[in-house]
């Protein structure tokens, strides 16, 4: 079934917020909004579930130190014994000082980078993909907003053009 | 408008009178003779259990010889030797109650010194979320004025009297037979000492007091003459502070350990100090709240706040393992001993101090929402002021008494007249806060809606 959308173009991010807050309030289903760059709080007024985002970075963390312990711990003191510091202890826990900067290292490295992967991958975005936004100009300056349509174009299109949209049209779901 | 309620008003002075009967305790209770030194050692030794007499004894005198700067020369008068350990383990131990009251007054002071600061900051960074905190802060640096006196007389007395031994080089009798400290006496000697702890507290209330004349006047006033005056002098005042910080840092901290220095110490000192101001600040604010006050601030304030805290226990942590790390790693004897002596006889603080510094506040408030509550905040803020004063502890204490530290009467007792005193001295000056809303401020309105 192809379902179409009424997309609606505001030049304002503010604007925008108002509208997406009275689109919301008149019980109508936002499907998307393209904005050029990230409007604070607009995930909160779209009514979008929280990001679990933290919660991937937090685990990532903990495997980057993870693998920076085991891995100090194999190379410097089971694989070849070094002599840290002119203290030859051999011992993992009383070299440790010397291991902080590469836990910590790997922790960040790890946690920011899955973060991104992971981010890509839930957002299905992979290199060559072909651009989604349905109009170049989310990528300047306009910031669109895609509302579903169930056969009431006009109250819609009135609702919209209310909200300060600089321009209102009907499209088929891609 | 604020009243000091008569019941915490009670409590701060039964924590104050309870706090100066253990100052006075610790006092009587240091020895006075050598026997009587010995007699408490001997009684420590064996509560010890583990410690040996002799190696105790030895590790003693050892220690001894690197701190005071006995060189090979005297080595050979063994009689001399043990006569001057004793008098040694004397003098440290009737250093106690003076180092514990000494670290509590430096401890409440530093929480009024750091806050005023964060308010400086707010004014030269001209800052949008925090003006309506900007009473709550004065408020708590209202304590600065009263703490740099206790601070000062208690350096008079120390210097000038010599009534401790907390300061080695201001010891005549090893100046004498120590040519390290020979060569920094330009600038180790006793009068230049109280004339850079004057001048920098002078500075710092001189700042305070007209930073909050101005405040006040702008709440009255029909322009921003008042805030552009108190953002200019702010701008001065953070200039003249971080000189002396690191002057105040070198003089009250690593003069303990005159032989011994770091670069990065100033810094260090200054960490804890930030670091435990806004714990105070948000601890205060979410008091206030509780009582229905301070209607205007909002939960993205207490967010703020908490982000400080949390990014400033990061810094902390990173100034002092900087520190350490490099220290180990390089491992020269006049530079690793002061670490020796604190990973020897304080592991506990030494180590247990990452925890309540480190651990708990980075885990706690690492979640963004766990920032807007404000029991996980007061939890977090109740392990950072915990961890603050035992790193001051570890500062004053190992170079101070050395191993035959303790805690009780004397740092209870001190712990409790300061924070009786402060707690006073803040609610006092909360109760006489015109209006809690810096109404004229022309950032407040942004500070009102403030959301994150």
């Amino acid at each position: 079934m192809a379902s179409k959308v009424i997309q609606a173009i505001y030049n304002d991010d503010d604007v925008l917020m108002m509208a997406v807050k009275r689109v919301k309030e008149a019980h109508h289903h936002i499907e998307e909004v393209y904005t050029p760059f990230p409007v604070h709080g607009l995930d909160k007024a779209m009514g979008l579930a929280p990001t679990r985002i933290a919660i991937t970075s937090f685990m990532y963390g903990c495997v980057g130190i993870t693998v920076a312990v085991l891995m100090m711990d194999f190379i410097m003191i089971e694989d070849w014994p070094q002599n840290i510091g002119g203290k030859p202890s051999f011992s993992f826990i009383e070299n440790m000082p010397a291991f902080i900067p590469i836990m910590f290292e790997l922790t960040v490295f790890f946690a920011a980078h899955l973060m991104v992967i992971t981010f890509y991958m839930r957002s299905k975005l992979w290199p060559f993909k072909k651009a989604e936004n349905p109009d170049v100009r989310t990528t300047d300056d306009h910031f669109l907003m895609e509302v579903s349509l169930h056969d009431n174009e006009d109250e819609l299109t009135r609702l919209l053009v209310d909200t300060g949209a600089v321009e209102v049209k009907v499209s088929e779901k891609h | 408008m604020y009243t000091f309620s008569n019941k915490l008003k009670l409590a701060s002075i039964i924590l104050m009178v309870v706090g100066f009967l253990g100052i006075g305790l610790g006092f009587i209770n240091s020895p006075s003779t050598i026997e009587e030194a010995k007699a408490m050692v001997a009684q420590d030794a064996h509560h010890g259990g583990g410690h040996g007499e002799s190696t105790h004894e030895a590790a003693a005198v050892e220690e001894h010889h690197a701190e005071a700067g006995v060189h090979a020369d005297v080595h050979g008068d063994e009689a001399a030797s043990h006569q001057s350990h004793d008098e040694h383990t004397l003098s440290k131990l009737q250093n106690r109650p003076w180092a514990a009251f000494f670290i509590a007054a430096f401890f409440f002071f530093m929480l009024a010194l750091g806050t005023l600061v964060f308010y400086a900051i707010q004014h030269v960074a001209q800052v949008g979320w925090s003006p309506v905190l900007f009473r709550v802060m004065e408020a708590i640096s209202s304590y600065l004025f009263p703490g740099a006196v206790i601070l000062y007389v208690f350096f008079v007395l120390t210097s000038a009297f010599h009534l401790n031994h907390l300061y080695i080089w201001m010891d005549p009798n090893v100046m004498a037979h120590d040519e390290i400290l020979q060569l920094k006496s330009g600038y180790l000697n006793i009068p230049f000492f109280l004339i850079r702890s004057l001048i920098f507290l002078a500075g710092w209330i001189i700042y305070r007091h007209f930073a909050i004349k101005n405040s006040y006047a702008q709440d009255d006033a029909k322009d921003n003459t008042y805030y552009k005056k108190n953002f200019k002098m702010s701008v001065f005042f953070l200039l003249f502070f971080f000189v002396t910080e690191s002057i105040m840092a070198w003089d009250w901290f690593m003069g303990l350990e005159p032989h011994w220095y770091s670069t990065l110490f100033a810094w260090y000192v200054f960490a804890s100090m930030f670091v435990s101001a806004v714990t105070v600040i948000a601890m205060v604010t979410m008091y206030l709240k509780s009582k229905g006050l301070l209607e205007f601030v909002n939960d993205s304030h207490i967010h703020d706040l908490a982000k400080f805290m949390f990014g400033l226990s990061i810094f902390w942590t990173y100034l002092w393992f900087g520190q350490f790390m490099l220290i180990w790693y390089a491992n020269i004897p006049e530079e690793a001993g002061y670490f020796l002596t604190r990973i020897e006889h304080y592991n506990g603080i030494f180590f247990g101090m990452l925890v309540f510094n480190f651990v708990c506040p980075f885990l706690v408030l690492m979640n963004s929402d766990f920032k807007r509550v404000n029991w996980f905040v007061m939890i977090a803020g109740i392990s950072i002021l915990i961890g603050h004063y035992m790193d001051i502890f570890q500062i004053v204490m190992p170079s101070t008494v050395g191993e035959h530290w303790g805690f009780g009467v004397p740092e209870i007792g001190s712990i409790l007249f300061f924070l009786g005193l402060f707690i006073f001295v803040v609610f006092s000056a909360l109760a006489k806060t015109p209006s809690f809303l810096a109404k004229r401020n022309p950032f407040v309105e942004e500070s009102k809606h403030f959301h994150y």
